[in-house]
């Protein structure tokens, strides 16, 4: 998270080359997929986190795999850079363009070219946003079972470059426990698959590998996916507490009862009033915390659950708990939870959203720090927290006219961070860390380890030139951030030369 | 239930001693033989190297029941981590096969065999969160960690998962757990290969909690598990008798189907270990055959040449795994399946960007490194 710290210190693309690539891309692609007036170009200039923004040199919409190869490999030939782009919803800058780079838009690539409902795969182009998937095999009582929040335009491209995940993780998993296979093209030009249909596959998982790779390995241009028939019974749980360490333990106890539900949402009050102003969806708002627990499986499974999640909560002193009567009143519980990110952007003219992971029995002190630093940086924070699987959402609520306060935001943003990789967690469960989490890669990996990250690129992108800058920071970047955040005394990544 | 549950007592942070031996075979350009208990000793081509052994690298560093996450040393025990989970109730979901008493935790892994409820609930990579390992550069590196959503920097973990120690040494890792099931039981049914084939496949399509599937002796075998009102219905509405006797039964089954305890597996010819997409038909190879994983892991006993059988299995767009037969019929077909050239080269760069030197498991998963 970086604003002021994201410096471009590539030149622009020099107009030679530009003019070179053009040229050539128009050899076998459209006059109109070739953008290159600033008009076409403006759109692409930031994804979904749009504090960062670069107006690409060029960008390129191919339709064909053999198209990707072919400009992969005129950008291997000339050392171009490539930013490989889905929807552009990524909220870590993952696809912030270069100036000495092409886009690589993959929105073209947007069918779905096979279904087996007796195998339950689905066969996708990478351009496919991930809710079509579902939607397309509804009727077939099956669906794709991770859902981002942006599910409704992300594309199942972007779901593999970043691993996205969603708030049915815990019993479901993420996107790399959801696909069987990618076919992807490396930079000089050469179509792998990797995975399969069959139970697993010889050799190294580099399925998983590509899987949240950033687009910095290789450009995926087909995938498969697992398909998961409907569950017969769904119920949804909702139940609120006076602290949010209660809401926390129960979560804990729900767990430690043999109990994986499908989804397990928590918010703290900021985040249920605002929730509730925008949605209407019955959410009590003189609460500390309330949680969202969803069951599903056979309807004589979901009902022993039921029952023992609604033992706990009252054991536990809940203040309210609600079992939504029908199917119309869970999805308004849950448009409350899912509406909870443009609820809180009405309560203030902009916020940050933060996304790490903390073993959950350190929620509370977690919380109680960043109550402390919201007094002293003078910004509101709402927390929307995956309570089954750690992953925390802190909203910071700021005014970017204000001079200095994304900056600040920034700041208290790292820091947050930096908290749950000191109590063992992680600085991104799904978002990616793309250009925004660059800095705090250096809190979370040594040297020796972003070292081997690169070795890894170095496997598969010898020149970097997949996306280079995103994901991974040099030492060097590590080295300048590191004199700016001692930590502990001691300083990070010693061995490396500063200046 | 929120505390750490503490180191245990027999173990060992040998983690120095290894990352030494390590770098003097690196100085000396030695090959080394990563093993554990040595129960995996079969799988893959042995070489003669030295040995380094991990398994006195051994206890359980920490268990968050309530967090689904336990963390251990490599050459802990299978043995002591269910136990530890069975005292909370909770269990390795992928089931890992342990063909003998003391089989390890970083062997598991390295190997990446899952058992019986691999189709329903996933295999050993998508149970893995964090490792720390010991590299070919000679350097300790963690990545991953102890959280399930973890995104920060490339996929080492999922990496090294069946890697067969080609990659580093295992010295830590952390999986996540699932709770075990209250109750299981299994429903049996006479039917033909085809028939099950398909019934297999369409039993986990039902929304049922079907957890296991297999096929053998003209017979196919269903586990449900769950809760016991859950199952009990669930079992009215699938095919097949009840399995005579009580749940332990049931669970005894499934784990001689695992560990490769059947009658089946008294067989001398060399044993295959066959992967094939669902629904793939019978494939015409002369043998006895045992299905499991909903006949996408299919065994067979064979005398076929090995390119019989891997060019049937690459036919349906499967693999086939020279799983157990003397060393000689192994080297001379090549244990794990070939892969294009393609990915063969990006193996073999991965393996030079971990392990220079090539000194670990030289050949134990493919003869080119």
């Amino acid at each position: 998270m970086s604003g002021q710290l994201f410096k471009d210190e590539t030149l622009d693309i020099d107009s030679d080359t530009r003019s070179e690539l053009i040229a050539r891309f128009l050899d076998f692609i459209d006059d109109e997929s070739v953008l290159r007036e600033d008009e076409d170009l403006f759109p692409y200039e930031s994804d979904g986190l749009a504090v960062y923004r670069q107006k690409p040199p060029l960008v390129v919409l191919p339709e064909t795999i053999d198209q990707v190869q072919k400009i992969l490999r005129i950008c291997h030939e000339l050392q171009v850079p490539v930013v490989a782009r889905g929807a552009g919803t990524g909220l870590s800058g993952g696809a912030l363009p270069l100036k000495n780079g092409i886009v690589l838009g993959l929105a073209k690539f947007n069918k779905i070219l096979d279904i087996d409902a007796e195998a339950r795969t689905a066969t996708v182009q990478p351009g496919v946003r991930n809710l079509a998937i579902s939607e397309a095999v509804s009727d077939l009582n099956l669906y794709y079972a991770p859902d981002p929040s942006s599910q409704i335009a992300c594309t199942i491209g972007g779901n593999v470059a970043e691993n996205s995940g969603g708030v049915h993780c815990l019993k479901y998993g993420m996107t790399v426990h959801n696909v069987l296979q990618v076919t992807a093209v490396t930079i000089e030009g050469e179509l792998i698959t990797v995975g399969g249909t069959a139970a697993d596959t010889p050799g190294f998982d580099l399925l998983g590998l590509l899987h949240g790779s950033e687009g910095m390995l290789a450009v995926t241009v087909e995938i498969v996916v697992k398909l998961l028939p409907k569950p017969n019974t769904t119920k949804l749980l909702m139940a609120a507490f006076n602290s949010v360490d209660t809401a926390g333990d129960t979560v804990a106890e729900i767990i430690a009862n043999g109990i994986i539900p499908a989804g397990l949402e928590m918010m703290d009050k900021p985040a249920i009033i605002a929730a509730e102003a925008f949605a209407k969806c019955g959410y009590p708002t003189d609460v500390e915390a309330l949680f969202l627990c969803e069951l599903d499986g056979t309807e004589e499974e979901v009902q022993d659950q039921l029952q023992k999640v609604d033992a706990l909560v009252r054991k536990n002193n809940a203040t309210v708990i609600h079992i939504a009567k029908d199917e119309e009143e869970r999805l308004q519980l849950w448009k409350g939870r899912k509406s909870a990110f443009p609820a809180v952007g009405r309560l203030s003219p902009d916020y940050y959203c933060i996304d790490g992971t903390i073993p959950r029995r350190h929620l509370s002190r977690v919380l109680q720090q960043m109550n402390t630093w919201s007094a002293e940086y003078d910004l509101r924070i709402a927390n929307v927290f995956h309570a089954g699987d750690g992953n925390l959402h802190p909203l910071i609520l700021f005014d970017a006219n204000v001079e200095g306060e994304l900056e600040k935001t920034e700041e208290l943003g790292g820091k947050i961070l930096e908290l749950c990789v000191e109590v063992g967690g992680t600085i991104t469960g799904e978002h990616g860390v793309g250009m925004e989490k660059i800095n705090q890669m250096c809190v979370q990996f040594d040297s020796n380890e972003i070292t081997q990250f690169h070795a890894i690129k170095n496997a598969f992108d010898p020149t970097a030139l997949l996306n280079p800058g995103k994901a991974i920071p040099t030492l060097n970047r590590c080295a300048e951030y590191g004199a700016l955040h001692v930590h502990h005394g001691e300083l990070p990544h010693p061995d490396i030369e500063r200046f | 239930m929120n505390n750490p549950i503490p180191q245990s007592e027999a173990g060992n942070d040998q983690s120095e001693a290894l990352l030494a031996q390590v770098e003097q075979a690196v100085a000396h350009k030695q090959k080394l033989n990563i093993t554990g208990q040595g129960t995996k000793s079969f799988l893959g081509l042995i070489n003669e190297a030295n040995a380094l052994d991990v398994s006195k690298h051994s206890g359980i560093i920490s268990y968050e029941p309530t967090e689904l996450v336990i963390t251990a040393r490599a050459g802990t025990t299978l043995k002591e981590i269910n136990n530890t989970l069975s005292g909370y109730k909770q269990m390795l979901a992928f089931e890992p096969p342990a063909y003998g008493d003391n089989a390890t935790l970083g062997g598991t892994i390295a190997c990446a065999l899952a058992g019986p409820a691999k189709p329903y609930l996933g295999g050993t990579r998508d149970y893995i969160l964090g490792c720390k390992v010991l590299t070919g550069h000679g350097q300790i590196l963690q990545f991953g960690g102890e959280v399930m959503k973890n995104v920060a920097g490339y996929d080492v973990s999922r990496l090294m998962t069946g890697a067969m120690g080609t990659l580093g040494v295992l010295l830590d890792i952390s999986v996540k757990v699932l709770p075990q099931a209250g109750y299981e039981l299994t429903l049996v049914q006479e039917t033909p290969a085809e028939t099950a084939i398909k019934d297999m496949q369409a039993l986990a399509g039902l929304g049922l909690p079907v957890t296991a599937t297999a096929w053998f002796d003209n017979t196919m075998y269903t586990r449900i598990a769950g809760t016991e009102s859950a199952i009990n219905a669930a079992a009215s509405k699938l095919p097949g008798q009840k399995l005579p006797g009580n749940m332990t039964d049931s669970a005894n089954l499934w784990r001689q189907l695992r560990e490769q305890e059947l009658p089946f597996f008294n067989n001398s010819r060399p044993l295959w270990r066959i992967s094939v997409p669902a629904l793939t038909k019978p494939l015409d190879i002369e043998g006895t055959w045992l299905y499991d994983w909903a006949g996408m892991q299919r065994w067979l006993y064979t005398d076929a040449t090995a390119d019989t059988v891997r060019k049937a299995s690459s036919a349906v767009n499967g693999h086939a795994t020279l799983f157990r037969a003397d060393e000689k019929i192994k080297r001379d077909a090549g244990v794990f399946h070939p892969l294009p050239a393609t990915l063969l080269n990006l193996h073999q760069r991965l393996k030079q960007e971990f392990d220079p030197a090539g000194i670990f498991n030289h050949q134990r998963l493919f003869p080119e490194f």
